[in-house]
């Protein structure tokens, strides 16, 4: 016991004298949470829209102006043709382009019936469906502006109509950032103490400081442990700054107790810290340490729900989450701040990054050799 | 060494798969207090759909708020009691849907999906009424049809992928020397300290090009990923990129003295930054302007471009030759200032 | 005669490669044994599993009493060591480097407070104290390093190339240092490929290739091979060596 104590001492000692390195640790992610959820924004407004208007009727000024009130679009090019409107296409200036065809009132009214060509810009996905819903919408709804200028309303009364009325909780302003910051500070935390508990033993052995330390009567397990709490402390102070930093500049108060946040939190750090000392177990350059790490943030992050949906995943990906600490994160960080779920709604994702926790850590000690 | 080439080369596999801003088999609970033929006939269109996974029907409001705090569903829909005969006889019912705008991206897809499949229905049940002045859209999808996640994402994978491995690589290769000591060897040595710093970069770009190629063949042998545009003026581009990215390498190196300060600054504080200024996460457009200025000296920005315009648009040269110019302008600092910076360190 | 050290037939063979054949010597209480041999002989090899940090592949051993494959944790208990790669750390100063180690063997804070205080003043580091180790010339961090791994009282020190790349004035004084912590009873088991540092040994063991060609004191030695140096005789037996410089 006495010895965890002289090993906390100098690992403390160490990290505060690095100033450079415990500078850039705070203020990296403050930094980043500051800047980057005004980034992160799925939304989609401002769709570029090319109309090619062969008609020029009263109706396509009707639609054209339709669609430009709506907000979603900015109309970017009104072109003669459709060639012209390609070229916006091609050159990322417009991501639909509306036809309307030749006679297109005259032939409405005489036929009954009409085609507008919509063509799309599908590279992103989203963005193309949305798009094509929203323009998919205005259409409908001038389609049913146009019904009700030709017929009478009697003859239209036999339609039914659905009225949908939606409301949108916890998030009724629908901000993207109450999404986007809790996770981009797990985030954060993730990277800190998955590469700093990665570099660290590894630091020794390149060093040579490790023999010294397998020669001595220490055991493995205070080792690690002596490893462990520096870092762990750290991961919780980062965290902290950064809970600050979500609620002085993005004004997000969590809705769910903090102390159960917190819990969950101090788990995680458990486990993402067992990984990193793994990692370090396994490694002898400092080099090999940073990339196998990086290998497996990039996995953890950008599989993590953060960024895409883990819902859409194929299941092999799905399987693959569900090892992936960093998703319960996400997950539990959203749940608590904007939901206000509770210790109960989180225990399944508790237990299962304390598992993790455990078995990383438990793992890390007995694959720690003191002589080979 | 096996690592540098197959890392890249597994990520882009299991991103190119994983990764799609689609929205799909949504956990939704349906709350049918009507049950009656036209609910039915809704609620069954809505579960044959490949968005939504309807989960076990619940009864009871408290039942419904737990489901959505445990983070079990995303939505709900209502149907209120005496459905049918509202849209019979008064012509005009009601739905009710409740989505989790925690995920705002995912809510309003999700809302827009039922909101499509309802006014299918509509229409349907109104065929008798043969509506008339009936304007139908005829929509194509360019480049993806089947709006494929791959064709966003790869290509932005590959940039960050190229970036941050180039940039880590060679800042802590040239660290590691500094470190224990032995660049007061090299620097001794005949050679000038611009062919040492070179030399260390060099591997890189091989290495980097290879993963170019691999990264390649998986996307369209495995991925599906068209190459419309030619494949050498790809590779062409690649080869800047990843100069870029080295000369990004050598800038940090020059700047900093441990292994561990040039993996915080090339791996923590560039990894977020690239993801999101990019653009293949998050459209750049949407962003407040100033950063949309900022997202212009992220090189990985300029590079998705190319891809997207070369690989998946299938264009040439001239719609890409600004981009080219920024990259290659961005490089030509990066090593002007290292230059700079190296020789008054030695000084 | 106790023996705190002692080996029959040690080996270490890394895939075909034999470092250390069947090594077999003891060492006596107090003696201030050298191991000597060129570099690639096996010298660091041997002393490494007689230290615990590495598992023989063949042959016994005892350090201290205890067994080298079951007992390692009582040996480190009982040793103290100083490596090639000196093995302080360089951003603590000198006095959280005595703490820590001091610490980690069992002192307790009185202890360490008197132990520390004594071994400044002898080795002149008094002002020197809360500085980084960084900072110490090289001569200074060897020395600091050696006082550091006996500072525990241990019954052998193992020391790896403690001397190199200094000034024979520093390697001098750092023999110094050696004699009196002999003199309180501790046995030193130094490896060393300078020759002329063979002669402050009782007794020497010269490796070649992984095997023990000689065992004596230097004395005996030099009139064996009827040399006047032990440059001479190690030039002798190590001429057709196939490991070395």
């Amino acid at each position: 016991m006495r010895t965890i104590r002289f090993l906390l001492e100098k690992e403390f000692r160490q990290i505060f004298r690095n100033k450079a390195i415990l500078l850039l640790i705070i203020i990296m992610p403050v930094m980043q949470l500051i800047i980057l959820p005004l980034a992160a924004n799925y939304e989609v407004k401002n769709i570029n829209l090319s109309v090619v208007d062969h008609d020029h009727s009263s109706y396509s000024q009707k639609l054209i102006s339709k669609v430009t009130a709506s907000g979603y679009f900015k109309l970017t090019g009104y072109n003669a043709s459709f060639k012209e409107g390609m070229k916006l296409i091609e050159a990322d200036k417009a991501d639909l382009i509306l036809e309307i065809p030749h006679g297109f009132e005259r032939n409405l009214v005489r036929e009954n019936h009409q085609q507008l060509f919509i063509v799309v810009n599908a590279i992103n996905g989203v963005k193309a469906n949305l798009g094509g819903a929203y323009l998919g919408s205005i259409i409908r709804d001038f389609n049913n502006d146009i019904r009700l200028q030709l017929l009478p309303v009697s003859k239209f009364s036999g339609a039914a109509v659905i009225e949908i009325s939606s409301s949108n909780l916890f998030n009724p302003l629908m901000k993207y950032k109450f999404f986007m910051v809790p996770g981009i500070l797990a985030i954060l935390v993730t990277m800190i103490g998955g590469f700093l508990s990665a570099l660290n033993i590894v630091k020794e052995k390149e060093f040579g400081t490790i023999e010294q330390i397998n020669v001595s009567p220490i055991r493995k397990h205070h080792f690690i442990l002596g490893k462990l709490i520096p870092f762990w402390v750290l991961g919780n102070v980062v965290f902290t700054l950064g809970l600050l930093v979500s609620w002085l500049i993005y004004g997000i108060e969590s809705l769910g107790n903090l102390l159960v946040l917190y819990l969950f939190a101090s788990v995680f750090l458990l486990a993402i810290l067992g990984f990193g000392l793994l990692i370090s177990t396994f490694c002898d350059t400092q080099q090999q340490a940073m990339f196998i790490m990086f290998f497996f943030m990039m996995i953890f992050i950008l599989m993590g729900g953060l960024f895409t949906s883990i819902d859409s995943m194929p299941d092999w990906a799905k399987i693959v989450s569900r090892f992936n600490p960093v998703s319960y994160l996400i997950e539990v960080m959203r749940m608590v701040i904007l939901k206000g779920s509770g210790l109960r709604d989180i225990l399944p994702q508790l237990g299962t990054v304390g598992v993790f926790a455990i078995v990383l850590n438990a793992w890390a000690v007995w694959n720690y050799k003191k002589r080979n | 060494m096996l690592i540098l080439f197959g890392m890249p080369v597994i990520q882009i596999l299991i991103f190119g798969f994983a990764l799609t801003n689609e929205v799909k088999n949504s956990e939704i609970i349906v709350m049918d207090q009507a049950k009656d033929q036209a609910s039915q006939q809704i609620i069954s269109r809505i579960a044959a759909s490949r968005y939504f996974d309807i989960q076990s029907s619940v009864m009871n409001k408290k039942q419904m708020e737990a489901a959505f705090k445990k983070g079990k569903i995303k939505m709900a829909i209502v149907f209120p009691a005496g459905f049918n005969e509202a849209l019979l006889h008064q012509r005009k019912a009601q739905i009710q849907i409740l989505a989790d705008a925690s995920d705002p991206n995912t809510a309003s897809m999700l809302t827009n999906y039922v909101s499509s499949i309802i006014q299918d229905y509509q229409n349907s049940i109104d065929k008798a009424a043969a509506v008339p002045y009936l304007i139908v859209p005829e929509v194509r999808m360019l480049y993806n049809p089947q709006l494929k996640g791959a064709h966003n994402f790869v290509p932005g994978v590959m940039a960050l992928v190229l970036m941050l491995v180039c940039v880590m690589m060679t800042a802590i290769s040239i660290v590691k020397e500094k470190e224990t000591g032995t660049m007061e060897i090299l620097l001794v040595s005949p050679f000038s300290p611009l062919l040492v710093i070179l030399s260390k970069a060099v591997p890189y770009l091989f290495l980097s090009l290879i993963n170019v190629a691999s990264i390649l063949l998986l996307s369209v042998y495995v991925l599906d990923l068209p190459v419309n545009g030619s494949v050498a003026l790809l590779f062409v581009e690649s080869t800047l990129f990843i100069i870029t990215c080295l000369s990004l390498g050598i800038f940090i190196s020059v700047k900093t003295d441990s292994q561990q300060m040039a993996m915080l600054i090339s791996l923590m504080g560039m990894f977020l930054p690239t993801v999101l200024f990019s653009g293949f996460m998050f459209p750049i457009e949407n962003m407040p302007y100033p950063l949309q200025l900022v997202s212009n000296l992220v090189p990985a920005k300029w590079f998705y471009l190319i891809v997207k315009s070369i690989m998946i648009k299938g264009l040439g040269f001239s719609a890409i030759w600004k981009e080219t110019l920024i990259l290659g302008g961005i490089t030509l600092g990066l090593l002007v200032v290292s230059l700079k910076s190296f020789k008054i360190r030695l000084a | 005669m106790e023996y705190v050290i002692k080996t029959d037939r040690l080996t270490k063979r890394f895939g075909d490669f034999t470092a250390t054949n069947e090594i077999t010597f003891e060492v006596e209480k107090g003696e201030i044994f050298g191991f000597l041999g060129a570099n690639g002989a096996g010298k660091t090899t041997a002393m490494r599993m007689l230290c615990g940090l590495s598992i023989p592949s063949s042959g016994t051993a005892t350090v201290a009493g205890f067994d080298v494959y079951k007992q390692t944790e009582e040996i480190k208990r009982n040793i103290g060591y100083m490596s090639q790669r000196f093995s302080l750390y360089e951003d603590l100063t000198v006095q959280e480097n005595i703490r820590f180690f001091g610490g980690i063997y069992g002192l307790s804070n009185r202890e360490i407070k008197t132990k520390s205080e004594d071994l400044l003043e002898q080795l002149e580091l008094k002002n020197e104290a809360k500085k980084l180790v960084a900072s110490l010339p090289l001569g200074w961090k060897q020395k600091l390093s050696f006082s550091v791994a006996v500072l525990h009282q241990p019954k052998i020190v193992f020391l790896d190339e403690p001397t190199g790349g200094v000034d024979p004035v520093t390697r001098r004084q750092f023999w110094d240092l050696i004699y009196e912590v002999s003199a309180k009873g501790i046995t030193i088991f130094v490896t060393t490929h300078y020759m002329d540092e063979a002669e402050y040994c009782n007794r020497i063991s010269i490796m070649v290739d992984g095997k023990i060609e000689a065992l004596d004191t230097p004395a005996n030695l030099k009139s064996q091979f009827k040399a006047s140096s032990m440059d001479q005789v190690f030039y002798h037996l190590a001429r057709g060596a196939k490991c070395s410089d």
